[in-house]
């Protein structure tokens, strides 16, 4: 492991750049550094103006989400020591597809209309009162969704997944995934509403399968199986309809209840 | 005073950039090389469908269709794009079994059954009916 390693970070500064360029740090290694220790001592030692997000350091926050050597990955859980050869040069960028800010910043706005579009919370069939009691759920309830419900909203999905760059109207592999959320959940009753959002060309008709938004997840949720589930389930919705045409009356009954 | 439509660039209201995506995004890493090979084999997988109705259409012109169809087969063109097409539809297959898994969650007693169980009856069946065929087709030979 070498001693000190080179950090080539993009640096953006709205009044004074065009374009983004690279700055070059050379900062020590240490063997409990992740790629956040190293940018907050540049920022502490070096040059004050680096910006970038971090809150938690812990792996739960997800403001942190930047690109290592072209990967989407969370710098507080990505340790400097496994990118510490000899002469190795570690380019720190922001993350992908979003529009830059500052330095490492992304603009989230966009990312957090398309969340709010997914209605990401329970809607339940009827609004109960504390008197009612509470919603009892059984282990295996809890399992169909819990994977899901790990999300952080760290964007790394959104920086893996090349449709969001080439369709910026495609809502996303985290937003779908915790649709699926509260989907699967056997408290909600709010499908049908969020299906009729997402069985579209921008929601799970635009992912092509790509796979990635599942490999850089840092919290195993896997949006691409999620997404794919959702596809399979409106397909077979679209079919029953077209074969029970009578069930769209119920449909309709259940849409109407959950509005 | 009017507003301007779009909100200008001020100190407190940055100008963000907003990076383009290459025509070549797919060739900066192995990942999506992959996943546009995949996407491609697609149309290998179409020709090599075209070429089998080809060959029925052959069968039934007769013998002698038939025989001028395997002639045009032998050109090295048809040989290249055959050997080529082969690559392809394993590759297509392989993939696409992989990937079963992530879109179907089966449960067996309230528990998930894993991930290679899922993907292995496909192979298991693509097995079996590649020596079904091969059987018919030696058998006949």
């Amino acid at each position: 492991m070498a001693d000190t390693i080179i950090l080539e970070i993009a640096r953006y500064s709205p009044e004074r750049d065009a374009e983004p360029g690279f700055q070059r740090f050379e900062v020590p290694v240490h063997k409990e550094w992740v790629i956040l220790d190293a940018l907050n001592h540049v920022k502490d030692k070096i040059d004050g103006s680096l910006t970038y997000r971090w809150s938690c350091r812990m792996g739960i926050c997800g403001s942190c989400g930047i690109m290592v050597n072209g990967e989407p990955k969370l710098s507080c859980a990505t340790f400097l020591s496994s990118y510490a050869h000899n002469g190795n040069v570690v380019r720190v960028e922001p993350l992908r597809y979003f529009p830059i800010v500052r330095d490492l910043v992304t603009e989230l706005s966009d990312f957090l209309g398309k969340l709010k579009k997914v209605k990401p919370w329970l809607i339940p069939k009827e609004e109960l009162s504390l008197s009612d009691g509470e919603f009892l759920q059984t282990p295996e309830q809890l399992e169909d969704y819990k994977q899901f419900s790990m999300c952080i909203n760290c964007t790394l999905c959104y920086a893996a997944c090349p449709v969001v760059g080439l369709d910026p109207k495609f809502v996303g592999p985290a937003a779908i995934a915790l649709a699926q959320r509260y989907n699967k959940d056997s408290r909600d009753r709010g499908t049908q509403e969020r299906t009729a959002i997402l069985a579209h060309p921008d929601g799970i008709w635009g992912c092509t399968f790509v796979g990635e938004c599942t490999r850089v997840c840092p919290k195993h949720v896997d949006p691409a199986g999620a997404i794919q589930q959702y596809k399979i389930k409106a397909a077979l919705d679209w079919v029953k309809g077209l074969l029970m045409p009578w069930g769209d009356k119920k449909r309709e009954e259940d849409r109407n209840a959950a509005a | 005073m009017q507003q301007p439509k779009s909100p200008l660039y001020t100190e407190y209201h940055p100008r963000w950039y907003r990076p383009r995506v290459s025509v070549y995004w797919w060739l900066g890493q192995s990942q999506y090389l992959k996943f546009i090979l995949r996407e491609l084999s697609s149309v290998f997988v179409a020709i090599a469908v075209v070429m089998t109705l080809l060959q029925l259409r052959a069968l039934r012109g007769g013998p002698e269709a038939y025989a001028r169809f395997q002639h045009q087969l032998q050109t090295p063109l048809v040989i290249t794009v055959s050997v080529i097409s082969l690559f392809f539809v394993v590759f297509h297959t392989i993939t696409w079994f992989n990937l079963t898994p992530r879109a179907m969650t089966v449960r067996l007693r309230g528990k998930r059954i894993p991930e290679w169980l899922i993907a292995a009856p496909n192979y298991a069946a693509w097995v079996v009916v590649s020596g079904a065929v091969s059987w018919l087709v030696l058998r006949w030979h």
